[in-house]
């Protein structure tokens, strides 16, 4: 009864290729944004702010990059964190060494430097595929960790080897205070994720799908499997560079290579897989998941342990909260191997049907 | 000249660890398809077992016979390994036969941190030592042939032996016994396998448990080396290339992956990373790995992938 798409009846073809078909999903979408943008910058405090919301948001942008990538086109990759880092410090680079660099070119500039990187490591997809890639994928990872480590050039000579970046502002809009910093990478990740849904509807989002469900088949029916791969993987980090470069400047403000190692890569693919490959909705629900739960761990099990009258060490919960977060993981993974989104999906099958048997 | 030799046979020996554990990761994608990112902390957590039993027994014996305490240690670290692959094959791979790749490496994740926590949890997390009596002093060989002679780490020798015999028990394991015809069997075709009445759950507990003892000896021989602590995790990371390079699929891959990769890795660090600021070897492994998959992408030894419609 909710959920119901009776009598929503198409008669234009405008309204047929519309991202939301159904009036029930467009005013949600709306809703929810609107609720992002209007109600949550009252309602959070600063807590919030700093240690769920904006590291939500950027991830879910980074997220939603290697869902591009991983789910769509179907090539794993272990190397995002990399290109985060990439993102992260060729925007810094082009902030510091080009006078009157305005913020928002440098934050895109940056992700742009990072798309040419990822075409660089996409190559070897041409004639690598599965594991093997995902194995391939990690040289990116170390090769950057080492290049920002030792090439003092990338972080501008500073001495400890941690570059930072303050007075942020765009256009005279000086964004500092926490709820601007979140109204800001809101503004990205609604851009962003419009721009990843569309790419997804359109040809080569089409292509993308082809390559992954089978490359063989999909060049056989002309697909050319180099463009489309390469251009997944440009576009996929592209995505990933520009949430590094705000994971840099907006969320750390000062930031050395270890912010973006190999455990960040670990932690997008969890996202892209825990939230559902091939899904944009999922790349939010995963980064929700995995940026929430290690707080709510961290703040819940110290009280648990309060209230059963337990003194509690801080290595004792750290170490509680790896065996919870992986149990958690391979419990997400084993009810549904499809995803977090998979549920939302089956939830609105049920609504449909909803209070009737059939 | 002396030099350069020293550089080859210090990594052909690191190669042979390196080995040891890609050997882990070789033995489980090919009975079960699953590309265990877990062995890194396996080998963490036999590591931290082998070396608090050692200690326990060797405190409850008295201090008497460090060999003893050692066997009892590596038999009580052997059951450990036995109730990890129990478990893992009870509790996560029977619940997810015929899932994508991908899914399975991310489980093997959430396995490594549940690893990684309950054996720090049980174990501690302070850095402990292994004692097995691996000799520590280098000694200098060669004399006569090169100039200044060739300094060779003992214990590296030691463990490089070790490795090979492990080595070649398994390859006897894998071809003589009926166990290991049921394995390999298994890793050619689930379906065919089950079908002559192999037990597939069995096989997969056998397997881990096998690679489990692969990870003990691996952590043995690394934790006497390095010391016992979190960072022995990270050796995973350092196998992966050898792993592609000789391919998934293949067990003497493992073995000369290992050794290509560390020869490249100490011969780069040596000769090239002074020039580019040193620190070079861990991208250096997965670049030198990169290319050769360039040229054959299912690695050194591994089956041809074929690529049917």
């Amino acid at each position: 009864m909710l959920y119901r798409e009776n009598g929503q009846f198409k008669t234009t073809y405008a309204a047929d290729q519309q991202i939301f078909t159904i009036a029930q999903d467009k005013w949600f979408v709306l809703g929810v944004v609107a609720f992002a943008f209007l109600a949550v910058p009252m309602l959070a405090d600063e807590y919030m702010f700093r240690a769920i919301l904006i590291p939500f948001l950027i991830l879910s942008l980074a997220a939603l990059g290697v869902n591009l990538l991983v789910g769509y086109c179907g090539q794993i990759t272990l190397g995002a964190g990399a290109f985060m880092a990439v993102g992260a410090y060729a925007a810094y680079n082009f902030l510091i060494r080009i006078d009157g660099m305005p913020l928002i070119g440098a934050l895109l500039l940056g992700g742009l430097t990072s798309a040419g990187l990822g075409i660089l490591f996409g190559i070897p997809s041409l004639r690598v595929r599965g594991l093997y890639l995902a194995v391939a994928t990690l040289a990116a990872q170390f090769f950057c960790d080492w290049a920002f480590l030792r090439i003092k050039w990338f972080t501008n000579d500073s001495s400890s080897g941690s570059v930072s970046v303050s007075d942020l502002s765009v256009l005279g809009w000086v964004v500092d205070t926490p709820a601007e910093k979140y109204l800001f990478c809101l503004g990205f990740i609604v851009v962003f994720a419009m721009i990843a849904k569309n790419l997804t509807r359109a040809t080569i989002g089409r292509q993308w799908m082809a390559i992954r469900d089978m490359d063989v088949a999909a060049e056989v029916i002309g697909i050319r499997p180099m463009y489309a791969k390469l251009s997944a993987f440009a576009v996929s980090s592209f995505f990933v560079g520009v949430a590094g470069a705000l994971w840099g400047f907006v969320h750390l403000g000062s930031w050395e290579p270890a912010a973006f190692s190999v455990d960040r890569s670990f932690q997008l693919l969890f996202m892209v897989i825990i939230g559902g490959l091939g899904s944009i909705l999922g790349s939010f629900v995963g980064a929700a998941f995995i940026v929430i739960l290690p707080i709510f761990l961290n703040q819940f099990l110290p009280a648990l342990g309060g209230l059963l009258g337990l003194h509690i060490s801080t290595a004792a919960v750290s170490h509680a909260e790896l065996i919870i977060f992986g149990s958690l993981i391979v419990f997400f993974l084993i009810v549904e191997p499809h995803g977090l989104a998979r549920l939302w999906a089956i939830a609105k099958e049920k609504l449909r049907l909803w209070p009737f048997p059939h | 000249m002396g030099f350069f030799i020293e550089t080859l046979i210090g990594g052909l020996m690191a190669g042979m660890l390196y080995s040891l554990v890609a050997l882990g990761f070789v033995l489980i994608f090919k009975s079960s398809g699953v590309f265990n990112f877990a062995q890194g902390a396996m080998v963490l957590f036999a590591a931290l077992a082998m070396a608090r039993f050692s200690e326990w027994a060797n405190a409850a014996l008295g201090g008497n016979s460090l060999f003893l305490a050692n066997l009892i240690a590596f038999v009580g670290a052997g059951a450990v390994m036995w109730f990890v692959a129990w478990a893992v094959e009870r509790f996560v791979l029977r619940k997810l036969v015929n899932q994508e790749g991908a899914t399975l490496l991310m489980v093997t994740l959430g396995i490594t941190y549940v690893l990684e926590g309950i054996g720090q949890t049980i174990f501690g997390s302070e850095i402990y030592n292994i004692d097995v009596g691996m000799p520590k002093e280098p000694v200098m060989m060669f004399e006569s042939l090169f100039e200044g002679g060739i300094l060779i780490n003992k214990e590296d020798f030691i463990a490089a032996l070790i490795a090979a015999l492990l080595v070649g028990l398994l390859t006897l394991f894998f071809q003589k016994t009926p166990v290991g015809r049921a394995l390999r069997a298994v890793a050619d075709d689930h379906q065919a396998a089950l079908s002559i009445g192999i037990p597939l759950n069995r096989i997969w507990v056998i397997v881990w448990l096998v690679a489990g003892v692969v990870a003990l000896v691996a952590g043995i021989i690394w934790g006497s080396k390095l010391g016992v602590q979190f960072s022995l995790a990270t050796v995973a990371l350092r196998a992966l290339p050898v792993v592609i390079l000789g391919g998934l699929t293949s067990v003497p891959g493992a073995i000369v992956g290992g050794l290509i990769i560390g020869v490249g890795e100490k011969l780069s660090e040596v000769y090239i990373g002074p020039m580019v600021g040193g620190g070079i070897e861990i991208w250096f492994a997965y670049v030198l790995a990169l290319v050769v998959l360039l040229f054959r992408p299912q690695g050194l030894f591994g089956e041809k992938i074929i690529n049917r419609v």
